[in-house]
């Protein structure tokens, strides 16, 4: 009763959430859509939390977005002991950057009267959720070893048949309970997600690195006038929208040459 | 030739009193707001002094601005790639502390204290925390303190002077300082713009107003680092960056910004500008010491026919070009040559410009003696109590030519009144200044009465803002839009689903 409560209820209502609220988000209160930076509050501390973090973080979901994506390539890779070897390392590194950060950025916000001034009920619930999942993650991978492999024959399988409507619990019966809390908890971010400021992580600016560097918002459209962009020479000077959406909605995107 | 307009603006340094009315007005009307106590769209710093934020010239420290890295213009900062590294940990972002802590106090205090043998106090109360603090740097910190080795000593700005030259401005008898206001320069090459990993910063093509589209701001800061002139701020509170938006709801009423309406010394011009900006990268380009003329060259003369066509080409209107032509800008600028860029070796293309203020001559002379006697002719501006070198370094990109001229046109134009009003100068003397300073009469006439007797029209040439063609943004061919329920961001009036 409770497993199907916490694998398969949890999970619908967390994704559910995630994709509604997101979207309705976006929609309703875009402005609400921001880093929420503190560094120009405090900005010594915050490189000792938010870069270890960061990479640790990035490093980690990676790892189990391939595992989910290609399980039995990761298992016929982990075939040669020293490879195996090479990847779980790799994969406690980021979990331990991963607590080196949340650890310091929970003191921090925790010693800085600054910080504490814009730490809102959520923030302080994400910390807390973030910081028993990096737990629980380092806690497996120290103690369960191999687990890029049990991962991708067992979790894996589990969380492909939550994508495919066909929830299957018999893979992860027989898991230790650690590993079912990391699950469970992982859900519960996904369900606060949408509530929170993790949200930035769907705003990541990758666009900028092709976009020319100067954007002019044009009254009139200026491509029909003329053809040329003054600098730089190569390229358009961009085109963006005065309000709202991002990227520009084409069709009615402002050309500015 | 791709002719554009941009709203510029002159504030002439000899006419600022420093009375702060500007910055007063600006926090009024847009930053007495949570996450914004601290930020000041408009500030007057007294030079020599280190300013707002606390040395913000010092690039060294802030990195912000451009610089030339294998012959092309690239952020000082860093490329792009490390910019979107950096958005976890910008290393060269400003905090607080290089600002102020906003405080208020704690009035109730005064008369909820209990009876008793003292007086009550109000303390300081953080506007951040709201716990009491010690108020160790304000907005103003070294207000009116020029010349004090304490503060203004730390002005980068001195680096221009020898070491004798820079002893020599702290002698109590050559105490000197002057105001420079300054807000956003609303610059051609704005490195704000740049550095904007979410594309949220833009410049109006219409009238070259650079603002933050405050709903696609992420709150990655780089702004903040990549304006040279610290005119990007940070709201700690929405995680936004904000900057002057130069008053464009009074501009597109016709009004001028809060800080030029209110400006008591009427020291506030502002006008259109028509500029090439096919030349942007040339003028971008240059040597620090030939920045001045280079922008000054992009600046296009909106009498010229041909500049007149092209600017039509490019959709600005003919009233708008008999704007241009009416603009104190352009005469103080381009015709004058008598406002400059401030810091042009940051290479933005600040499209905002100082007329550099006539300093107190330095009257003793070396035995210890006051002698005005035996003046040569343009001896004041020789002998003013800061060196040139300093105006050069904040206005020039380091070269005393355009500072000199600017100083001896304006003193050049006093002779002329003064020949004309008191009558105790040599006529011939008075004609070879003017010669001197490539000048005339006639000039002259207009520097004066531009300077000392403008009307409020004459100071605020607005051009009409056409709002109403920002329909265009949204459809191209309007009449699609005849016999629609209206035009702009609304639904569709259509029947069901
Ligand atoms: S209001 Fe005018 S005179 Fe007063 S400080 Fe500001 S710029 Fe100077």
């Amino acid at each position: 009763m409770i497993d199907n409560l916490v694998f398969i209820i949890l999970p619908y209502a967390a994704a559910t959430l995630f994709v509604v609220v997101t979207i309705q988000r976006y929609v309703r209160k875009g402005f609400t859509y921001s880093s929420l930076s503190s560094q120009f509050l405090e900005t010594r501390e915050l490189f000792y939390g938010s870069v270890p973090w960061h990479i640790g973080i990035l490093g980690a979901m990676f790892g189990h977005l391939i595992g989910f994506l290609f399980p039995s390539q990761v298992l016929w890779f982990n075939g040669v002991p020293a490879r195996l070897y090479v990847l779980e390392s790799t994969g406690l590194l980021f979990g331990l950057m991963c607590l080196v950060g949340i650890v310091s950025l929970i003191a921090r916000r925790l010693t800085s009267p600054r910080i504490r001034a814009v730490t809102s009920k959520v923030d302080v619930l994400v910390l807390v959720l973030l910081f028993v999942q990096v737990a629980l993650g380092v806690y497996v991978a120290l103690f369960y070893r191999w687990g890029s492999s049990w991962y991708a024959a067992s979790a894996v399988p589990y969380l492909r048949s939550l994508f495919a409507l066909e929830p299957d619990l018999k893979m992860i019966a027989p898991l230790p309970l650690a590993v079912k809390l990391h699950i469970v908890n992982a859900f519960l971010l996904a369900a606060i997600f949408p509530f929170s400021r993790l949200v930035h992580m769907l705003v990541v600016p990758i666009h900028y690195l092709w976009r020319p560097y100067q954007l002019v918002v044009w009254n009139w459209n200026r491509r029909r006038l003329r053809g040329r962009a003054p600098w730089p020479k190569t390229e358009t000077s961009g085109a963006v929208a005065p309000a709202g959406s991002e990227p520009a909605p084409s069709g009615r995107t402002i050309a500015a040459r | 030739m791709d002719v554009r307009l941009q709203i510029s603006m002159v504030f002439h340094l000899d006419k600022c009193i420093g009375c702060h009315t500007c910055s007063i007005a600006c926090k009024n009307v847009w930053t007495d707001r949570k996450g914004a106590e601290y930020m000041w769209w408009n500030n007057v710093e007294t030079k020599p002094g280190t300013g707002y934020p606390t040395a913000w010239e010092d690039q060294e420290k802030y990195k912000g601005g451009w610089e030339q890295k294998n012959g092309q213009p690239e952020l000082k900062m860093g490329g792009r790639v490390l910019r979107v590294l950096n958005v976890f940990h910008n290393p060269n972002m400003p905090t607080m502390d290089d600002y102020y802590e906003p405080w208020t106090y704690r009035y109730e205090d005064l008369f909820n204290a209990p009876e008793g043998a003292d007086q009550p106090t109000a303390r300081p109360i953080s506007m951040v925390t709201g716990r009491p603090i010690d108020i160790e740097a304000g907005p103003n910190w070294d207000d009116d303190l020029g010349g004090s080795p304490v503060y203004a000593a730390n002005d980068p700005n001195l680096d221009a002077l020898t070491p004798e030259q820079r002893q020599e401005v702290f002698d109590l008898e050559r105490l000197v300082f002057f105001y420079l206001p300054r807000i956003c320069n609303h610059c051609l090459n704005a490195a704000c713009v740049a550095a904007c990993p979410s594309g949220a910063i833009y410049k109006r093509g219409e009238d070259g107003i650079v603002l933050i589209n405050q709903e696609r701001c992420r709150g990655w800061r780089m702004c903040v680092t990549a304006c040279p002139y610290k005119k990007t701020f940070y709201n700690w509170s929405t995680g936004k960056s904000e900057k002057c938006i130069l008053c464009f709801p009074r501009l597109e009423t016709g009004q001028a910004p809060a800080c030029f309406h209110s400006c008591v010394g009427r020291i506030r011009y502002l006008g259109a500008l028509l500029y090439d900006a096919d030349l942007m990268l040339e003028a971008m380009s240059v040597a620090d010491d030939k920045l001045v003329e280079a922008q000054r060259e992009m600046i296009l003369d909106p009498f010229d026919p041909r500049v007149c066509e092209e600017a039509l080409k490019n959709g600005i209107d003919d009233r708008t070009i008999e704007a241009a032509r009416r603009s104190p800008v352009y005469r103080y600028v381009k015709q004058w040559k008598l406002a400059l860029p401030l810091h042009p070796e940051f290479r933005t293309l600040p499209m905002l410009f100082y007329v550099p203020p006539l300093l107190p001559v330095m009257a003793k002379t070396d035995d210890g003696l006051y002698d005005t006697a035996n003046q040569e002719l343009f001896s004041p501006i020789e002998k003013a109590r800061l060196p040139m070198e300093y105006l050069a370094r904040l206005f020039s990109g380091g070269n005393i030519e355009h500072v000199r001229l600017a100083l001896k046109k304006q003193y050049a134009v006093r002779l002329f009144k003064r020949l004309e009003t008191v009558g105790d100068l040599d006529p011939a003397q008075v004609h070879r200044a003017l010669e001197q300073v490539d000048s005339n009469e006639e000039e002259a006439e207009q520097i004066y009465r531009l300077t000392s007797l403008p009307t409020m029209d004459e100071r605020y040439v607005i051009p009409p803002m056409h709002r109403e063609e920002a329909m265009q943004m949204l459809n191209d061919d309007l009449w699609e839009e005849k016999g629609e329920a209206g035009i702009g961001f609304h639904e569709r009036a259509t029947r069901g689903a």
